[in-house]
């Protein structure tokens, strides 16, 4: 577990100081999945020490939002001010956005689905 | 409160155990009610500990910094964790790479769309520009919407909240919208429901179809790292308005 926590942490560091570097528009650990993904990808595949380690990690990942989304406290003013506009906002758009994915992906891809 | 009790409190205030403890605690009892209630999307653990923990904090008025003293330590494992995404989407490439001339065009299409027309709508209805940042990245996987939105200028702890309520409307929405739009495609119903609703809209697709839910897991992933990429053009955009 020690070795694979340490290879997703490195992975983090790397992309953290890589976007900090070149000011590319992405979260650092959003690159540092690419990385590990790359990383997978020459190794021909994770062994079982990082599959049980990400597992893990993923397994309880409602958890670890808790922290963040009980800042909502600092924000209910705002929050209750824009909650009717936010709610519309949400609603029209994931509606338009599941149509568009869903259209584009049937357009293009041909043969019957499995 | 009694003397004792007080000075009791002033300690524990100066420690992060008091926030680690509660969190954990919060979310341990959250599971438990969420079994309770069967497992029903709407009950979901993390929305659950998050308002027994705001609840907690209102009654105590505990500042959030002081709670976020002890909490940071499980934050902070939300960017190995977001590292460690690779790995399920390691075992997906084969599936990305046959349909990838489709696949890539269709998350691109959905997060754009997904992105601008919230954003748009919120402006039009006049939300604040604090909230309308922080809706943009709201289609995709929690820990990946907060860094967005963090490096957007919005409010990370607002983006986890509309992450929750946009996975709820996918998962009402999608039915009816696939019904509509005549798709009877279980992939596109799958890239659909991962790209517009995350996680939670997929797991609702997975109890239809298993190719579904695949589709929905790469769209998951895939669609994080191309929201990443749209989503602070859109907002340097928006900035000009």
């Amino acid at each position: 577990m020690l070795r694979s926590l340490t290879i997703l942490i490195v992975c983090q560091f790397v992309g953290e100081v890589i976007v900090r570097v070149t000011g590319l528009p992405l979260p650092g650990p959003v690159l540092g999945l690419v990385l590990l993904l790359a990383l997978l990808m020459l190794r021909g595949g994770p062994d079982e020490e990082m599959k049980s380690t990400s597992s893990g990690l993923l397994r309880h990942l409602l958890l670890l939002f808790v922290p963040a989304g009980a800042g909502v406290v600092t924000q209910l003013n705002v929050l209750g001010r824009n909650l009717p506009a936010a709610i519309v906002a949400i609603g029209v758009s994931t509606a338009l956005g599941l149509a568009v994915t869903a259209w584009v992906m049937q357009r293009l891809t041909r043969g019957p689905s499995t | 409160m009694r003397p004792e009790l007080a000075h009791l409190w002033v300690y524990l205030q100066t420690t992060p155990l008091l926030g680690l403890g509660a969190t954990l605690l919060a979310y341990q009892a959250a599971v438990a009610i969420s079994r309770k209630l069967g497992g029903h999307t709407l009950a979901n653990p993390m929305l659950i500990a998050i308002g027994l923990l705001v609840g907690l904090m209102l009654l105590t008025h505990t500042p959030y910094d002081v709670y976020f003293q002890g909490a940071q330590y499980v934050q902070f494992l939300l960017g190995p964790a977001t590292v460690a995404l690779a790995v399920p989407m390691h075992a997906n490439l084969g599936q990305i790479r046959r349909s990838a001339h489709a696949i890539l065009p269709a998350i691109l299409a959905g997060s754009v769309v997904a992105a601008g027309s919230a954003m748009l709508i919120a402006r039009l209805l006049g939300a604040s520009p604090e909230v309308v940042l922080s809706l943009a990245p709201k289609s995709v996987t929690t820990p990946i919407a907060m860094g967005i939105s963090e490096q957007i200028g919005g409010q990370p702890s607002l983006t986890a909240v509309f992450v929750l309520l946009t996975g709820i409307a996918a998962i009402i929405l999608v039915g009816p919208v696939m019904r509509l739009t005549r798709i009877t495609d279980w992939r596109a119903h799958g890239l659909a429901a991962g790209t517009a609703g995350h996680a939670l809209a997929t797991a609702r697709v997975l109890l239809l179809n298993e190719t579904a839910g695949a589709f929905g897991g790469l769209a998951i992933g895939l669609n994080g790292l191309i929201t990443a990429l749209v989503v602070p053009l859109l907002a340097r955009l928006f900035a000009g308005f």
